[in-house]
């Protein structure tokens, strides 16, 4: 019944619309065929990538968001905590649909909702009357506040601000809330990622004169929600205690069972003001954690140790870094474990040998992939990161530089998909990994993408698998070479070499 | 709520949600909602007002209404999001503006293209920069006939003068470059950034008299503005129009271009979709051009024929006549198939709907096609005229909300229970996890078109697919 009708994936192919396409050229004043082929195969052209190059101020197709966003995605992983957006009503729609869009989940944020008065007299008033409704009407029992770009440039204060409104009155006194300052104008997601653990953790921390025996993580803006769990049970394999500082991996992945819960999980409260007194932190990310590990270095007084668990290698890093904050021997079951990754890539890495790849990605993930991919022989052509420093870049380069199928690497920091687009077309590599907005680049260049990384939009559920520890390294070799394996049905679908025999 | 009178009912829900407030916000949200009769000529609703603060509104702001809805769907303008990276990022390829052509190249609808603005900026201002940044853009992508320079937050705080930027900047390029000043604070929700962009239309494209293409003069030249195209929807409602003998000289914003923009101005009818985001460039022209403007409603089968009808009646007899045949030969047999396949698996169905533009009170009759009664309804960005307009549509006794919050839509689904919302994607999965059948009626849900004929069809299948999934009847595991 339902499969004859025709919706936009075939609709408008039938002669019917391409008629009326060509009827209503007529009006649109547009070039001719012949003449968008002359540019578009200029745009492929070295000419073209030396122009594309040159530009100082033009950013097409980024690879970041604000550092807002970031904020949010710290927060929600705290228990019963209420993110906030001090600022414009669409910042904080943008940044829920954003996250909706890849999880597929209910994302809350509040908002005050300035408006031009509140440009000119503050944001106060609206600040004040936004805790409040947001605390009648949801029962947080935190909320963290970040600002847009239009508070950070008139300049609000925060701190005074929560401060009167627990004095006037409109929040009880006891009601935590943490708030940290997320300018847009200021490097990206991860940035404010950074800046909001940050604040959650000076604010909430309360200092005690003994350690205990846990050990605090913090994944960094990791959207692999499976991550969470696959944290929790190495640890448990350890018989070592966790203090997972933002887990929203229970929030962002709750049943349909006939009832929504705005809070679900999230890192107990209590567990998060004990943070200063674990024996230890690890962090699983470097370049969304840049201020708080400096913070918790200085101020917690106990070792930090930062890792970048992905692959064999990685989580080799990540296993004998936990090995040694806890003192505890690494357990036989992780053992086994690496060497069924090792097992699984000595049974697919012929098809990755040799084959080269354009990565793009957050910084940590971006570095992350070039050692998946090393590990099974491929080799990392463009490693393209918008948000990426000086100091990742030259980090990069120096980590790279130790492997042999990392030589012909180059790294491209600050630089958007606009400019990957022109490395594609000059030098191709065989396969693109990227998130969802790669897929433009896939259909310009033919060139296959991979899926990893934030947002995904376009495909569903692969935030629900790992892609740390020994897992999450099989997981993401999975879907690599088996993404390659489909590249290549497709282009010997119509010769001898379509096998069954991969 | 069976057995009891329906508004009543409606009524103590009301007072339920009311008394959840506190005084301030209690006494704003009384104006907001209201339950109305389908004999009631009148809505006491006062809207496009400031949102509540903290209340968790669904509503976007001035530059999305600007950007996302204006301008964005120009296909041959280059629309810089001018600012920090976020808004560009967050709206990017999210509203589904279907467009021909060939992207990078001659169509720019999906690419995010943005000043990045940085502290120094915002510190020394941004003007010298965007100066550079268009020129730059125009000499990389050639063949754009226009720039749209889209105001985020700061622009309008620290002062800059994207206007003086413009008209230099399009004097050196040879094009039209439109400054918007659609800054997020501005307004009090999306629609003002509707109102400025329009506004930006007049003075920089028909003020300046930016030119389309020739046109051969006819008495059935008409433009179609105010369909985004999203899933394809004024392809679709374009059809319509072409099998009944007239010329669709221009077609906005959805899949349009700048000419298709200019063009407007020769049309003998100007036929308007989304009244609420783009009434006041159809109130412009006619003022300035003579041109008058006749509001249409192209979804499901009533609509549709009525809207026929009426656009038929402002031109002859011709006209007329192969509206009539077409309507008896082509489209009816259509409907009654479609109808007589779904409206028996969704008749006595109830929904809500909380959408924005025109579609909360549009969708209405298509529903009611299918036999489904909508009972609740609402605008997230609507003026006092849409409530006027929305009672025309009402039959039976409806909830009516103005910028609905997550507090409300909780209450009114633990209430009302209806078996299918149809509202955003901030709406989608909290609904969904209790067990509600959803669609998005904003981004069509990634499906489409819902417009015209075609459209129907794909809506109705969709509809269907939402109340009747396998999966909704597995809510409940079976020892419980």
């Amino acid at each position: 019944m339902s499969e004859k009708i025709k919706d936009h994936v075939s609709l408008f192919n039938g002669c019917e619309y391409q008629d009326m396409f060509a009827e209503k050229a007529k009006y649109e004043n547009s070039e001719t065929d012949a003449k968008v082929q002359e540019t578009l195969e200029w745009t492929k052209t070295q000419e073209y990538r030396d122009l594309n190059f040159k530009r100082q101020d033009l950013v097409v197709n980024p690879l970041k968001a604000c550092q807002p966003s970031g904020g949010l995605f710290a927060a929600i992983g705290f228990e019963g905590t209420m993110p906030f957006v001090h600022g414009s009503q669409g910042c904080a729609s943008y940044f829920r649909s954003h996250f909706m869009r890849h999880f597929r989940e209910p994302f809350p944020t509040s908002c005050d909702a300035m408006t031009e008065d509140a440009a000119v007299f503050g944001g106060h008033n609206a600040l004040y009357l936004g805790l409040q409704n947001t605390y009648e009407l949801y029962s947080p029992k935190m909320i963290t506040l970040v600002t847009s770009c239009m508070s950070e440039v008139i300049g609000d204060d925060l701190n005074s601000f929560v401060k009167n409104a627990k004095e006037q009155g409109f929040i009880p006194a006891e009601l935590p809330v943490t708030f940290a300052h997320t300018p847009s104008f200021v490097g990206s997601h991860i940035v404010g990622y950074d800046n909001t653990m940050l604040a959650i953790l000076q604010q909430m921390g309360v200092k005690k004169e003994t350690k205990n025996d846990k050990i605090n993580v913090i994944m960094g803006f990791d959207t692999y929600l499976a991550n969470y769990e696959e944290i929790k049970r190495i640890f448990k394999l350890f018989g070592a205690e966790i203090n997972l500082l933002s887990d929203p991996s229970e929030t962002l992945n709750s049943p349909t069972d006939g009832e929504y819960k705005m809070y679900r999980g999230g890192t107990p409260l209590d567990d998060l003001r004990d943070a200063p007194n674990s024996k230890g932190t690890l962090l699983l990310q470097k370049w969304s954690l840049i201020k708080t590990a400096e913070f918790i270095e200085k101020d917690w007084g106990h070792p930090v140790k930062v890792v970048n668990p992905y692959g064999v290698e990685g989580t080799d890093d990540l296993v004998m870094a936990i090995a040694e904050l806890t003192g505890k021997p690494v357990p036989a079951e992780l053992e086994y474990e690496r060497g069924q990754l090792v097992d699984a890539i000595a049974d697919s890495y012929y098809w990755i040998h040799g084959k080269t790849f354009g990565i793009n990605g957050d910084p940590d993930l971006a570095y992350g992939l070039c050692r998946v991919v090393m590990e099974m022989g491929g080799e990392p052509i463009h490693v393209l990161v918008s948000n990426g420093s000086k100091d990742w870049e030259a980090e990069t380069k120096e980590n790279l530089s130790k492997y042999e199928f990392a030589k012909g690497a180059q790294i491209w920091a600050g630089k958007d998909m606009w400019h990957f687009r022109s490395l594609l077309f000059t030098e191709p590599v065989d396969m693109i990994i990227g998130n969802s907005y790669a897929k433009y680049l896939e259909r310009d260049t033919g060139i296959a993408l991979c899926r990893i990384g934030f947002p995904l939009q376009d495909r569903h559920h692969l935030h629900r698998y790992p892609t740390i520890g020994y897992k999450g390294g099989l997981q993401m070799m999975t879907w690599i070479v088996n993404r390659m394996l489909d590249d290549i049905d497709k282009k010997t679908m119509y010769t001898t070499s379509y096998d069954i025999l991969r | 709520m069976s057995g009891k009178n329906v508004h009543e009912h409606g009524v103590e829900v009301m007072e339920e949600i009311l008394e959840g407030y506190n005084d301030g916000t209690k006494k704003d949200r009384k104006k907001k909602l209201e339950v109305v009769k389908s004999e009631d000529v009148k809505c006491g609703i006062n809207s496009n007002r400031k949102i509540r603060p903290g209340v968790m509104s669904m509503r976007g702001c001035a530059y999305a209404g600007a950007k996302g809805v204006v301008f964005g769907p120009i296909k041959d303008m280059i629309h810089i999001s001018h600012g920090p990276v976020g808004c560009g990022q967050y709206s990017w390829s999210a509203r589904r503006n279907f467009a021909n052509g060939t992207a990078g190249i001659n169509n720019f609808v999906t690419m995010q293209i943005t000043s990045d603005f940085q502290e120094k900026d915002i510190v020394f201002g941004g003007d010298k920069m965007l100066t550079n940044l268009i020129k730059e853009a125009n000499e990389l992508f050639p063949l754009n006939k226009g720039v749209s320079v889209l105001s985020e937050c700061p622009i309008g705080l620290i002062g800059d003068d994207i206007e003086a930027v413009s008209r230099a900047t399009s004097a050196e390029i040879g094009k039209p470059v439109i400054p918007c000043r659609c800054e997020g604070f501005r307004g009090v929700s999306q629609s003002l950034g509707h109102h400025i962009a329009n506004d930006s239309l007049r003075d920089w494209i028909y003020e300046k008299e930016v030119k389309g293409v020739e046109i051969e003069d006819s008495p059935y030249n008409v433009a179609l503005l105010a369909d985004y195209n999203i899933g394809g929807d004024a392809w679709s409602s374009r059809k319509i129009l072409e099998e009944m003998g007239l010329n669709v000289i221009s077609q906005s914003t959805g899949d349009s271009t700048v000419s298709e923009i200019a063009n407007l101005t020769k049309a003998k009818v100007i036929l308007l979709h989304c009244y609420r985001s783009m009434n006041y460039i159809s109130r412009y022209v006619e003022e300035k051009f003579g041109i008058p403007w006749v509001e249409f409603n192209f979804f499901g089968p009533t609509q549709i024929i009525k809207s026929m009808r009426k656009i038929a009646a402002q031109f002859d007899e011709k006209i007329q006549q192969q509206t009539e045949k077409i309507i008896a030969e082509k489209y009816q047999p259509q409907f009654d198939e479609i109808v007589s396949k779904f409206k028996p698996r969704l008749d006595g169905k109830n929904c809500m709907l909380f959408v924005g533009g025109l579609r909360p009170r549009h969708i209405i009759p298509a529903f009611r096609d299918l036999g489904v009664q909508v009972v609740i309804t609402g605008y997230e960005f609507a003026h006092n005229d849409d409530y006027a307009r929305t009672l025309e549509y009402v039959e039976n006794t409806t909830f009516i909300v103005d910028d609905m919050n997550e507090y409300e839509m909780e209450k009114l689904l633990e209430n009302f229970k209806p078996d299918l919302v149809g509202s955003g994607i901030k709406e989608k999965y909290s609904t969904q996890k209790q067990g509600i059948p959803f669609r998005q009626m904003h981004s069509w849900d990634y499906s489409g078109p819902y417009h015209g004929v075609d459209g129907f069809k794909v809506f109705a299948r969709d509809m269907d697919m939402a109340v009747n999934g396998a999966i909704w009847k597995k809510i409940t595991p079976p020892w419980k």
